[in-house]
């Protein structure tokens, strides 16, 4: 498609707006003025509605193809979560209202003191700190307060421990918070190798980042020893939650031993993610790790909602105010929404259909760990790439079947990884038809494989040069 | 089966049996016992009459209704419908991230174009698919800088956003990095103190233009002299006041960052938001954060692909640029839907009209006597000095239906009696007039 700057037409405009006097540019001293003509596109409100809505039309989303990318947990997005959620009277609020005047805010900081509550409950946790705007957000700010809890004991800490089956975020948010990484590999059944942990771990260790379950979709069996290992050594234990849509009503981490979570909001608790956020990525916290949590605090006295600004050790903010405010009321309404019952069921039922389809359909790939799995599986391409099938091909042959992909390459550590998660919401007819698919494309790939290799072939464009578009940067439009 | 959920009685039975298990807890197996959740104590669910009560009440305890004169970074600015319609689009709002390029061209076409615009708005080199807020876009600046030229010290004026150096400094907790804010002197940066600031072991300078204060500079000098030393200037802008004031690029910034709020986005207490950043071309390798590439498909037409992934944590895990991985993306459409409608003519007139109000205001204001207006040049915003905490008096406003500006003091120990007034085009000469009335009143002349 053409870009906006491509419909630019001299002179035109897509917002009506009063007069303007153009002569008190004159009360600016020049030196303060842009010289450089302002390069935006002359369109009208017609042109941009068409130009944009044209564009959405190019994309697969959940409310409109079958999404069962791994790891992302794209589920349906309930509409009155939206609707609610897009109210006047959150929509004008300005936040440094809440640092003059609590009373004018009453209902909003109900909502975090309330969905903190809540949250607090599913995961076992003694508190909840909404600000971080994203999992890998949450996982920073995990790794700081780990770095505040070591330094007010006084311990020596320089590594983090993580599984190499982690997603990429857990190591970069380590580093990023100054702590060098070692790196443990899984075992044969796909759990955190003890036997190679046991010989890592020493004094040093600031702490474990687990994903439970793990990337594998698979629950770590020997978590509970993880953990005793590790507090034996001072070692805090993080819960990386965007996996956390298995285990509702079923295990909390905090209650296990675990000293820190982050909670993708925008996984488990249904909000859209927007085509790469805005998310949440909210952290909760065990006893010992309260007082190094960011300020403000919502708490309630005397039935009044209020600002906390005075956390003994805090390690200060990560955001400007208290996260994605929008993201979490809607989490706050799914949760209400749904209640104890349905947020059990979302987690039966997101376990109940991954495995259905991992039934159906393991005889027909490779599967690297045959167990039962939780709300997500990984698969490999390795059978298919006998005949010069990889997983990437298999991808986009889901493409033209109108499906968007799993996730595909991850986790690193199985070959032409392929990993499904169907979300509780999809019906079992959803189930069967992708199963269809899948078990055709095992088919074609030994008989036809080319038929695979030329996907997708009914997409708006085909295959791109990837190689090109980072040889040849071209990052922003003709003008 | 309720709610989202679709699944019959019977479908699960069926289900069941395909897996070769007795009931849905058998696939919870792997969970030891012991370790199993014995309370949920989660409150029943609604049906979705009681929950439109229930989110309504808690609606209502809010005073929506006042009339913005704060900024402070955050701005109540004027929407265009259409900036919500394409927003509310679901192919655009129910995507992910846009991995598959074949299946999200839509996605990947608009961030290609909101680069665009951000760096024709800057005048910088090259801008990515968006950062989590202005703060936390000044932090990845920072850490740009710091990675670039091995140094580890940072300069950064007290202009600067209070809530984002207090987010870098929260960043660089466990790091070897010092930074060191230097003190204003009134509400204007002191060029002389900095200039003795800067040495070989800094890194960066941050300034921000108009600065807390709403004092409008032009720093081109103090980058240049920073230049000399191989100290990197970041500029923290405001982008509407982009719309006539002097470009990052002019004043010779080597990167930029702001908060995006302004662009299309409601103040919604405090988000989602968007860190916008903007970076000069011997930057690009090590901006964090998605970035769209254009390319060709197999047919030779044009497509967008997400580009320069070896900077990434999925790629380069503990040596990646930064950790991001999901966005504001949603945030940088809204984004780049203002910028396309006002365009290059109406965006240049919503900051006129911006500073056109704020000139009223403070035209108005001359003639009370308990009031200084702090001289300089402003945009929309700027900084009275009254005989009392300036706390006190917007409490007083706020009673009376204004939220009449932010006072310094909530930030400046030495400065409770500066308030910081903003006025933007959503004002109406009405409520300017009124404001001004009711302000003078509780001065008392
Ligand atoms: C296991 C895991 N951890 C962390 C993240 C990072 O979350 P976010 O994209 O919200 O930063 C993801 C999301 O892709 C994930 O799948």
């Amino acid at each position: 498609m053409k870009t906006i700057f491509e419909n630019s037409i001299k002179g035109r405009k897509g917002v009506i707006s009063g007069e303007v006097n153009n002569d008190l540019i004159k009360k600016i001293d020049e030196k303060f003025l842009r010289k450089e003509e302002l390069s935006l596109p002359e369109v009208s409100e017609l042109d941009v509605i068409r130009h944009y809505i044209n564009l959405s039309k190019l994309n697969f989303s959940v409310d409109t193809e079958f999404y069962p990318l791994g790891s992302c947990t794209m589920k349906y997005n309930p509409k009155v979560c939206e609707k609610l959620a897009s109210r006047e009277e959150f929509l004008n609020l300005h936040p440094f209202l809440s640092y003059i005047d609590e009373d004018s805010v009453q209902g909003v900081l109900e909502i975090i003191y309330e969905i903190s509550r809540l949250l607090c409950e599913i995961t076992g946790m003694k508190k909840i700190t909404t600000q971080p705007y994203a999992g890998a957000h949450g996982e920073l700010t995990g790794v700081l307060l780990m770095a505040a809890y070591h330094k007010a004991k006084g311990n020596n800490k320089k590594y983090i421990i993580i599984p190499d089956s982690a997603h990429g975020t857990n190591p970069a948010s380590a580093a990023m918070g100054g702590y060098s990484i070692i790196s443990i590999p899984v075992d044969k059944d796909g759990n955190m190798d003890v036997n190679i942990l046991k010989e890592k771990i020493n004094e040093e260790v600031a702490g474990i980042m687990m994903t439970v379950p793990s990337t594998l979709g698979l629950f770590e069996k020997n978590i509970k020893e993880i953990i005793e290992l590790a507090h034996k050594y001072d070692a805090l234990m993080y819960y990386d939650g965007a996996n956390l849509n298995a285990i509702l009503g079923k295990l909390k981490p905090g209650e296990i031993g675990f000293d820190i979570i982050h909670i993708n909001l925008h996984k488990t608790f249904s909000t859209p993610h927007g085509g790469g956020g805005p998310g949440s990525g909210v952290v909760g916290v065990s006893g010992k790790i309260m007082d190094f949590l960011p300020v403000p605090e919502v708490i309630k006295e005397n039935e009044k909602f209020k600002l906390n600004f005075n956390i003994k050790n805090s390690i200060g903010s990560v955001a400007s105010f208290y996260g994605n405010f929008q993201v979490l009321l809607k989490a706050f309404i799914y949760i209400i929404l749904l209640g104890k019952k349905g947020l059990i069921k979302v987690s039966e039922v997101a376990v109940l259909n991954a495995n259905y389809i991992l039934a159906k359909i393991k005889s027909y790939y490779d599967v690297p760990y045959n167990r039962i799995c939780m709300h997500e599986f990984v698969l490999s391409a390795r059978k298919q790439l006998k005949n010069g099938v990889h997983a990437i091909d298999i991808a986009k042959y889901l493409i033209d079947n109108k499906i968007h992909p799993p996730t595909v390459y991850f986790p690193l550590v199985v070959e032409e990884a392929i990993m499904i998660e169907p979300t509780e919401t999809e019906s079992k007819q959803t189930l069967d038809e992708f199963i269809d698919i899948m078990i055709k494309i095992a088919e074609i790939s030994e008989k036809e494989p080319e038929k695979i290799k030329q996907a997708p072939l009914k997409t708006p464009i085909l295959r791109v040069d990837e190689a090109k578009a980072a040889r040849e940067l071209k990052l922003k439009c003709d003008i | 089966m309720s709610g989202f959920i679709p699944h019959t009685e019977e479908e699960i039975i069926q289900m069941l049996n395909v897996i070769g298990v007795n009931k849905i807890e058998d696939l919870f197996l792997d969970i030891p016992e012991n370790l199993k959740t014995k309370n949920f104590n989660i409150p029943d669910g609604l049906d979705e009459i009681e929950l439109e009560k229930k989110v309504k009440n808690l609606a209502k305890k809010n005073r929506s209704d006042i009339i913005n004169f704060a900024g402070g970074g955050y701005y109540d600015h004027f929407i265009p419908a259409a900036v919500d319609v394409i927003s509310s689009r679901s192919e655009f709002y129910t995507a992910y991230t846009p991995y598959q390029p074949e299946a999200s061209q839509g996605t990947l076409q608009a961030i290609f174009e909101y680069q665009t615009m951000i760096t024709g708005l800057t005048g910088l080199d090259y801008s990515n698919a968006s950062l989590y807020d202005g703060g936390t876009a000044l932090y990845e600046a920072i850490a740009i800088t710091v990675r670039t030229n091995n140094r580890s010290k940072v300069i950064i004026d007290k202009g600067v956003n209070p809530l984002f150096r207090k987010i870098v400094k929260t960043y660089s907790i466990n790091l070897p990095l010092k930074i060191i804010e230097v003190d204003l002197k009134d509400v204007y940066t002191d060029r002389e103190k900095i200039k003795e600031l800067l040495d070989d072991e800094t890194a960066a300078l941050v300034v921000q233009n108009p600065n807390f204060f709403g004092i409008v500079e032009d720093f081109e000098d103090l980058f240049i002299f920073a230049k000399q030393k191989n100290i990197s200037a970041i500029l923290v802008f405001y982008p509407v006041s982009l719309g006539i004031l002097k470009t990052p690029g002019e004043m010779k910034a080597d990167i930029a960052v702001a908060e995006g709020q302004s662009l299309g986005l409601p103040l919604c207490f405090g988000g989602p938001y968007l860190g916008i950043i903007a970076v000069d071309k011997k930057y690009l390798r090590k901006m964090p954060g998605r970035i769209v590439g254009e390319t060709i498909d197999k047919e030779g037409r044009k497509a967008y692909v997400l580009t320069l992934q070896a900077r990434e944590q999925h790629i380069r895990r503990e040596k990646a640029t930064s950790n991001i991985c999901s966005n504001q993306a949603l945030c940088a459409l809204r984004a780049v839907v203002f910028l396309s409608l006002y365009g290059k003519n109406g965006f240049r007139e919503l900051a006129l009209k911006n500073f056109e109000n704020a000139e009223y205001l403070k035209e108005k204001f001359s003639d009370i006597k308990n009031l200084k207006i702090k001289q300089g040049q402003t945009f929309n915003e700027f900084t009275i000095e009254i005989k009392e905490d300036a706390f006190n008096i917007v409490k007083e406003l706020i009673r009376k239906g204004f939220f009449g500006g932010l006072p310094a003091g909530l930030f400046f120990e030495d400065k409770k009696n500066y308030l910081i007034i903003s006025v933007t085009e959503k004002r109406t000469k009405d409520e300017i007039d009124t404001f001004y009335k009711i302000l003078k009143e509780i001065l008392k002349g």
